[in-house]
């Protein structure tokens, strides 16, 4: 189920302060996007509003090309995950799944049979077989969440919302329903939108990535062109620990305030003036002082992690972490004296990418 | 440590006697002036017609307060725990208000509406319509002692479990009565439980409000506190005793009655 | 102006079902059982102009009635801090033999109808009651006179005491007093500085709930009370009085001192609360 948002805006209740402002979003049938953002940022909001939770100031709202209008409608296109599950604590797990079945009108409910048999099915695909008669109460976490999740399911919705998924899990247990709930998206056909504030949990399940601050979406793009290409300084940041070197721009060079670090080549149509050039750990190098000419600094090692040597740069005012993978063998630092390649960094203006 | 046990000794005594002399002995002379002449003629006083026409007063009041109330009261509690509104507060205070009205008063303000002299007792008198001094001014007052208990029953409760399984339930499709029905009031079926026995309690034992604006016509507009205080004042003790006893057995298991939800989870807890 | 009149029509923000019935449904409700008749009390005492009014206010027995009225219920709140402190220190920190029986009974006073006390009330401390009797071989007469309608008042209000101070002594940590004795504070500091203190915010409510029902009590003191205009009348019993004559304005008068009263008896509870909020839950 495709949807599609233009121009919504909804602001705090009984005051003018934008909550979602101006956003526009459209999601293809079978995409699987991932609302990210610092909390705040207005994800939920937007996930509630999607869901039609919360009234709008302006804007609308499009399901397949057409506009819902009453909640018995929309219940049936859209399954909902709450944070916390809000699973009905009176109820056994199967009365909660078929819950949505129950309230529908007689003309259109399933017979008893047909709602258990439906239940069966959803507990089975849930791997929690034997689970229908306890209460919630009995469930662990990851089980909760599972049983949410086929509540949600129960009608057969189109469009699956979920918010913080996986927030209250420990994190094995995330790992493993991560990657069923992208299996189980891939084979019901569904199209998903969840909400978290785990930039990597977005990058691993996702194909689309919506990154939110401050009510507005901020970038909407694949996690490859997302980590390559990240339009501002916050979507850069916010994706994963980066360092920023402010410096000038001239004469196709970008030359860094701070000594100890090399400067770079950039494209010559980049107009000469102050910028800020972003960079990953990972992508920064470590020149030795023998072949380079210019200030160098004191650099000491942090240990290895994960395939990666971790160094920490002493500059003059601040230390700048640095990650060289550990394949090479080779010892890099037998000095402890470097100065640092950042030519792989990106440049912004402003906040803005700077291309 | 010896002076330790001594003091408190002293606090255990101190307290048994504060709690035996000013909380104890009442219901104490309630029974055994009941009982002043034996069982026999005790249980003879119940026989009085007017005695138990006070009863099935008293009883209708009380399903009728029940009734109203509760259905009002669950609607208030919804529309105060689940909205966000100009006005809630207000709308709070105002529910609680009763309970800081004097009995008299609460009795008074229908008098000056529905009563001879009131804003519109001769309208009504005229089409035939007795409220003050008759069955409806004793609902309307106990209606209004009344009314608080539900909604400040289930207003702190239906406020800390929030609005998540409202909101899941309108998602899966369920309306309005059916979200009220099958999940909220469910949720908070102890406190409703609760809210309704303590409406119960309150109406069968109301004096004041209901005392100005009955009339004390005995057989007629007398509900069981009017009718015990016929009695005592009548000097026909034993009688006003015996009635006093059942109303105070009534109203107290009542309050009582609302602690069996707690028992059940906490024998409940003990088989697990 | 306008945006709050939407947002009211609306419901606020939730998108909840059944926000404009429950709206109808409460507003039909107070405003029939609580606003009508609070207006018909604010109203109706002008309604026979100005005279009525001042005639009402200079009526001498009634100041003696409101006197005595708000003199004994202060003076039974006031009883009711000592006892209720006691009662709730016993439950909460005295390890009590019987706690569970005596938690209960601490709210028979709320439980037993008010008519029922009354009676009792007025045997037990009558002339030949189990407690009366004893006390008037030592000359003291309680029954029928002033100190009977505070007695009467200190059995309604004491669950109010006891309950606002409860659970706040179940909050505050046992070793308190512990650390003030390592501190160098003598018996009576620490029960003043690190006891008492603390306890001030609820013992306030306590005393504001008790004063505010107490002011209005009617049933469970008119037996014991005597009755005597200028003595040992309640403002309450007054008004049953004054209608009893058909002297509406008379008994609305009353009516609304006894109402403005107890108001700002609980609006001080509330002051008290709001100050005292930063104790944590202190009152």
């Amino acid at each position: 189920m495709s949807v599609l948002i233009q121009n919504l805006v909804r602001c705090a209740p009984g005051t003018r302060k934008r909550l979602l402002n101006d956003v526009s979003l459209d999601v293809p049938t079978g995409a699987f996007v991932a609302l990210v953002g610092p909390s705040g940022a207005g994800k939920t909001t937007l996930l509630r509003a999607i869901a039609g939770l919360d009234t709008c100031e302006s804007g609308s709202l499009l399901l397949d090309g057409q506009k819902v209008e009453n909640m018995q409608d929309r219940a049936r296109k859209i399954g909902f995950v709450f944070q916390n599950y809000a699973l009905f604590p009176h109820m056994t797990v199967a009365r909660n799944i078929s819950f949505g079945l129950d309230v529908q009108p007689r003309a259109m409910r399933p017979s008893q049979g047909e709602i258990a048999a439906r239940v069966q099915e959803l507990l089975d695909l849930m791997q929690l077989p034997d689970m229908g008669k306890a209460y919630p109460a009995r469930l662990s976490g990851g089980q909760r969440q599972r049983v949410a999740l086929a509540r949600a399911l129960a009608t057969g919705p189109g469009l699956l919302l979920l918010d913080e998924p996986f927030g209250a899990l420990d994190p094995i247990v995330r790992r493993t329903i991560r990657s069923w709930l992208r299996s189980l998206h891939d084979r019901l056909g569904l199209t998903t939108i969840l909400v978290t504030h785990d930039q990597e949990e977005a990058l691993e399940v996702a194909d689309r990535i919506v990154v939110m601050q401050q009510g507005s979406i901020m970038q909407d793009a694949s996690p490859e062109e997302l980590d390559k290409e990240p339009a501002t300084a916050f979507v850069m940041e916010f994706l994963g620990e980066s360092a920023t070197f402010r410096g000038v721009v001239q004469d196709g060079w970008f030359t860094p305030e701070e000594d100890g670090v090399l400067p770079f080549a950039v494209a010559a149509e980049i107009a000469p003036g102050p910028a800020d050039a972003m960079i990953r750990p990972f992508e920064i190098t470590i020149a030795s002082a023998d072949l380079v000419q210019g200030q160098t600094v004191p650099i000491s090692s942090q240990g290895v992690r994960n395939g990666y040597r971790h160094y920490l740069a002493r500059l003059k005012d601040r230390t700048i972490a640095v990650h060289i993978p550990d394949y090479t063998g080779e010892n890099v630092l037998s000095e402890s004296y470097g100065v640092l390649d950042i030519s792989r960094a990106r440049l912004f203006r402003d906040g803005k990418r700077y291309s | 440590m010896g002076r330790c046990r001594v003091k408190t000794y002293i606090l255990w005594v101190v307290s048994w006697a504060v709690i035996a002399i000013v909380l104890l002995m009442p219901p104490a002379v309630v029974v055994s002036e009941a009982l002043k002449n034996g069982i026999g003629p005790a249980l003879e006083t119940l026989k009085d017609p007017d005695g138990i026409a006070a009863i099935w007063l008293t009883l209708e009041v009380s399903v009728v307060s029940v009734a109203v109330n509760t259905l009002f009261g669950v609607l208030a509690a919804w529309l105060l725990t689940k909205y966000l509104f100009p006005g809630r507060s207000a709308l709070l205070v105002l529910v609680e208000l009763p309970l800081s009205i004097s009995p008299v008063v609460s009795g008074l303000v229908w008098l000056l509406l529905f009563g001879a002299q009131g804003w519109w007792g001769q309208a009504l008198e005229q089409a035939g319509i007795h409220v003050a001094f008759a069955v409806p001014g004793i609902m309307l007052a106990t209606l209004f002692v009344t009314l608080p208990y539900v909604v400040r029953t289930l207003v702190p409760l239906m406020e800390q479990q929030g609005r998540d399984a409202e909101e899941a339930a309108m998602l899966a499709g369920a309306g309005f009565w059916q979200i009220l029905w099958r999940v909220t009031l469910p949720g908070a079926r102890v406190a409703l439980f609760s809210g309704i026995l303590l409406t119960t309690a309150r109406a069968m034992g109301e004096f004041g409000a209901v005392s100005v604006v009955s009339g004390h016509i005995p057989g007629l507009t007398e509900t069981m506190p009017l009718h015990i205080e016929s009695l005592y004042n009548g000097y026909q003790t034993v009688a006003a005793f015996t009635m006093a006893t059942l109303l105070a057995a009534m109203a107290m298991s009542a309050v009582l009655l609302r602690s069996v939800p707690e028992w059940i989870t906490r024998w409940r807890e003990k088989q697990a | 102006m306008r945006q709050t009149f939407l947002t009211f029509l609306r419901g606020g923000d939730s998108a909840l079902p059944g926000y404009r019935l429950s709206l109808a449904a409460t507003l039909l409700w107070t405003g029939f059982f609580i606003v009508l008749p609070l207006c018909a009390l604010a109203i109706r005492p002008w309604q026979d102009g100005m005279g009525a009014v001042v005639g009402a206010l200079h009526d001498t027995r009634m100041f003696a009635a409101l006197w005595t009225s708000f003199s004994s219920a202060a003076l039974a709140a006031l009883f009711n801090l000592p006892i209720g402190l006691l009662l709730a220190w016993a439950l909460v920190r005295g390890d009590l033999p019987g706690r569970r029986v005596a938690d209960a009974l601490v709210d028979l006073p709320l439980a037993l109808p008010t008519a029922v006390s009354g009676i009792t009330l007025a045997t037990l401390y009558g002339p030949q009651g189990w407690l009366g009797a004893p006390l008037a071989k030592l000359g003291i007469v309680v029954a029928y006179s002033r100190p009977g309608i505070v007695l009467a008042l200190m059995f309604v209000g004491l669950p109010f005491v006891v309950r606002t101070v409860e659970p706040v002594l179940k909050n505050l940590p046992r070793d308190l007093e512990e650390a003030a004795v390592l501190l160098g504070a003598r018996p009576w500091q620490i029960v003043l500085r690190v006891i008492l203190a603390p306890l001030l915010p609820a013992l306030i409510t306590g005393f504001g709930l008790a004063f505010a029902r107490g002011v209005g009590e009617y049933g469970s003191v008119i037996f014991i009370a005597g009755n005597q205009p200028f003595r040992s009348e309640i403002a309450p019993l007054l008004v049953v009085v004054r209608l009893q004559e058909f002297d509406y304005p008379g008994a609305t008068a009353i009516a609304l001192v006894l109402l403005l009263t107890s108001l700002a008896a609980l609006a001080l509870v509330g002051v008290v609360r709001r100050k005292f909020s930063a104790w944590g839950d202190a009152a």
